[in-house]
């Protein structure tokens, strides 16, 4: 064995630079690309999003960039003086920017750091493998998805601007490059063309996840002591495997009727645009579960160990995961009750999704359960993993409200959904946080600082808050969703208070995300040397050295129990790790 | 205690596909293929039914020479097996007769396919364009029959490759895993054909 650890660290130092920063076959510096990719997208979208709010807060108010350049300048026919002409944001720019806001974050950054940078790093290693089981493959599924990482960036500076049909690209408005109203067609082109680039790295990531989790657990890792976020990068494998392709195949008919005249979706020549909406969200509701799956996994890891406590309902967790999996397959109607729907069918997916509360609300319970008595212990970790069970709580509580077909057609296409849709999804970044505060020690081998952690969760938790829910109050008062200008409408006049409020919480939101980068950034090179095992856990991945050398682990793992033994009255230790065996000393011991 | 009498007291749920991961990961990749398929011809069937003038397909599409097409298809499906069979049974001749005669399926698979499409076009039959009736037919019929054209091609390259690599008898009793693998995609395609040629063909 020892000799095998030997040649790891002699493989490890053979490797050049770019062998082993950039085209390396490691499975965890392929997820720490994942992740540097997907935080700097996490910057981008969060700018395009406080430029939304800087419209609908202060509408067609120059931005304070205006002064920052010449009068000459702002006459002059550079990219910058013709998207924002004196610093204004116009109708056809603000389109693009909540359109590219969404993409942006659902499919450059949750996907990707949730599956694609914890995924990668925190499956081989926590089922206790050397690394995935096909190494390659997963290295050219980050090569595959970097240009379409830069096509959805290049976007941006086409004639015409970036995709302006908003995230979901209803048709006939995204079939029909005239209607939108631009200077050309390239920016819903561009889209549709790093969409499917990026479903060809998903398909690549999937094959490589189920494979791995199903070949290759260590000795004594059975399915029912995998740790729960690896049952959820499973699960997620399969939803991205089975819906991503459905989406592609839509994005490749709309690019057909956009490029070369056909009529998928264009009723003058028999198409049908409902058909868009009905491909777009079977991928699309499925695709929900896909960003919010991982980060109850991230969720379920972090509560025990910071309550010290086993798992509440650890079966009941799987199943309830597999249950929602299942169900998201048959609610996608809900997108779609204002789009014209037999009333019959509205209320079947009215129960569906109703029903799917069910596991949804068995999780949520059972997270509570595990607080339940526990010795909680308040890092930044605990804090935004809370943070999520709350936000998630509040999101999926509306979405029951919502699933009634008569409710709905209410707040159908209101700030209401976007209040709802935030609280689930941009909740799901306080998931990512928790992931990235728990975990860093492991992949940098460098503790975060504490105390800029906590001051970032507090801020973050409670601007969040008072950005997001006041938009249900704008919902319920009739506010559109996608509108350029609030005060173009007279009703809305009086809501215009409550803009400018969340105007104001959402530019500190934003703000306080500086503590974060700053203490990322800091961290990675100055924090504090982290140990093998900060937080006392159970799982695999805190047997190895941080950071792991390539080959993870120095002798191969054998597993003897759960991942969430805490408390065991087995040892004398408040944890006891899934690789400690422990001699029975008499029969007595478990009564 | 020795760590091997250690794991063997442990519970060992052995791999799904001991033999060949790439095996396990096919099957991934076909699942996510057929989805893909599978969306196209729902699409198909979606503005099929919605349509009133969608011709009858036998009408204008030769089906005479796509039956023979689909029986070469299938008969190339056989020698596929029987390539790997050879392979597995050290019969290096016999690996090389059947999986050249698999390649030679496929490609005049191809080569019919384009004489068809070329047939079709100067009728008047194009990507958004049908003399009569539905303009989708056109562009159904090249999208999914191109998109599966496609994959006969990729299949045809690939076994090309398997055919290169295992010339000088690399693949034998103990290793025909990647000529397995390459089967299980070339049966797919068979059986992608199969749909694709009822559902825009037959019915």
């Amino acid at each position: 064995m020892s000799e095998a650890g030997a040649a790891v660290h002699a493989e490890h130092e053979r490797e050049g630079f770019v062998r082993h920063y950039i085209f390396s076959k490691d499975h965890k510096m392929i997820g720490r690309q994942f992740l540097f990719a997907g935080l700097v997208m996490l910057i981008v979208g969060g700018l395009l999003a406080m430029m939304i709010r800087w419209q609908l807060g202060w509408p067609e108010t120059p931005l304070p960039i205006t002064g920052l350049f010449s009068e000459e300048f702002w006459d002059g026919d550079s990219w910058l003086a013709q998207t924002l002409p004196y610093g204004t944001i116009t109708s056809e720019f603000y389109n693009a920017l909540f359109s590219m806001h969404a993409t942006i974050m659902i499919f450059f950054v949750v996907v990707p750091i949730m599956v694609g940078a914890f995924g990668n790093f925190l499956v081989p290693i926590m089922i206790g493998a050397r690394d995935m089981a096909f190494p390659t493959l997963n290295m050219l599924s980050f090569w595959t998805a970097v240009p379409a990482y830069i096509l959805i960036l290049l976007s941006f500076f086409v004639p015409g601007g970036a995709a302006a049909a908003g995230w979901t690209s209803y048709s006939p408005l995204a079939a029909v490059p005239d209607y939108l109203g631009v200077a050309g067609p390239w920016g819903v082109n561009l889209w549709c063309i790093s969409l499917i680039i990026l479903g060809f790295s998903s398909l690549m990531g999937s094959i490589n996840y189920i494979t791995t989790i199903v070949n290759m657990r260590a000795p004594g890792m059975t399915w029912f002591r995998l740790p729960l976020i690896v049952w959820a990068i499973f699960i997620v494998s399969i939803l991205l495997l089975l819906a991503f392709p459905v989406l592609t195949a839509a994005l490749g008919m709309l690019l057909f009727d956009r490029l070369f005249g056909t009529h998928f979706f264009l009723p003058e020549g028999g198409g049908d645009p409902l058909l868009w909406q009905h491909l777009f969200w079977f991928f699309g509701h499925p695709e929900v579960y896909i960003l919010v799956l991982p980060a109850m996994g991230v969720t379920s890891e972090i509560l025990p160990v910071f309550a010290r406590k086993p798992i509440f309902g650890y079966r009941a967790m799987v199943y309830s995961m597999i249950a929602i999996a299942f169900l998201s397959w048959i609610v996608w109607g809900h997108h779609m009750f204002q789009s014209g729907m037999d009333p019959a069918l509205g209320t079947a997916f009215t129960l569906t999704t109703m029903i799917i509360a069910v596991p949804s609300a068995i999780k949520t319970f059972n997270w509570l359960g595990t607080l339940w008595g526990g010795s909680i212990r308040f890092p930044t970790p605990m804090l935004f993993a809370l943070g999520f069970v709350f936000l998630f709580t509040i999101g999926g509580l509306s979405g029951i409200f919502m699933a009634s077909t008569p409710v709905d057609i209410f707040i159908h296409d209101t700030y209401y959904i976007v209040a709802h849709i935030h609280y689930v999804v941009a909740g799901i970044i306080f998931g990512i946080f928790a992931a990235i505060y728990y975990w860093f020690p492991k992949m940098f081998g460098r503790m975060l600082n504490e105390t800029l952690g906590k001051i970032h969760f507090f801020l973050t938790f409670v601007f969040f808050n008072l950005t997001f829910f006041p938009m249900h109050f704008l919902g319920v008062g009739g506010h559109m969703r996608r509108i350029y200008n609030p005060l173009h409408y007279e009703f809305l006049e009086p809501l215009q208070g409550i803009n400018v409020f969340i105007s104001v919480m959402a530019l500190c939101l934003g703000a306080s995300q500086l503590f974060f980068l700053a203490n990322f950034l800091w961290s990675l090179f100055f924090g504090r040397r982290a140990s093998e095992n900060p937080w006392q856990a159970n799982t695999l991945e805190w047997t190895a050295p941080s950071p792991p050398p390539h080959g993870n682990f120095l002798t191969a793992p054998v597993v003897y129990r759960g991942p969430y033994e805490y408390s065991s009255p087995e040892v004398a230790e408040d944890w006891l790790p899934q690789t400690r065996r422990v001699e029975v000393a008499s029969a007595g011991g478990h009564g | 205690m020795s760590e091997t009498a250690t794991a063997r007291l442990e519970p060992f749920e052995s791999p799904l596909t001991p033999e060949s991961w790439g095996k396990l990961g096919m099957w991934i990749f076909l699942v996510g293929d057929a989805m893909t398929f599978g969306t196209l011809l729902a699409a198909y069937g979606a503005v099929r039914f919605a349509s009133a003038d969608w011709p009858h397909p036998a009408d204008v599409l030769g089906i005479n020479m796509t039956a023979f097409m689909t029986f070469l298809l299938i008969c190339s499906s056989v020698t596929m097996v029987k390539g790997l069979s050879a392979a597995r049974h050290d019969d290096l001749a016999g690996f090389r007769r059947f999986i050249g005669l698999t390649i030679l399926g496929g490609a005049i698979f191809l080569g019919l396919q384009a004489y068809e499409w070329t047939h079709l076009i100067h009728s008047g039959l194009t990507l958004s364009g049908n003399p009569w009736g539905a303009s989708l037919f056109g562009t159904t019929f090249f999208i999914i029959t191109g998109f599966h054209g496609m994959h006969v091609l990729g299949g045809v390259g690939y076994l090309l490759c398997i055919l290169a690599l295992g010339w000088n008898g690399k693949f034998n009793g103990h290793n025909y895993h990647p000529v397995e693998i390459a089967g299980l995609y070339w049966h797919f395609v068979d059986l992608v054909w199969i749909m694709v040629f009822t559902f825009v063909y037959l019915l």
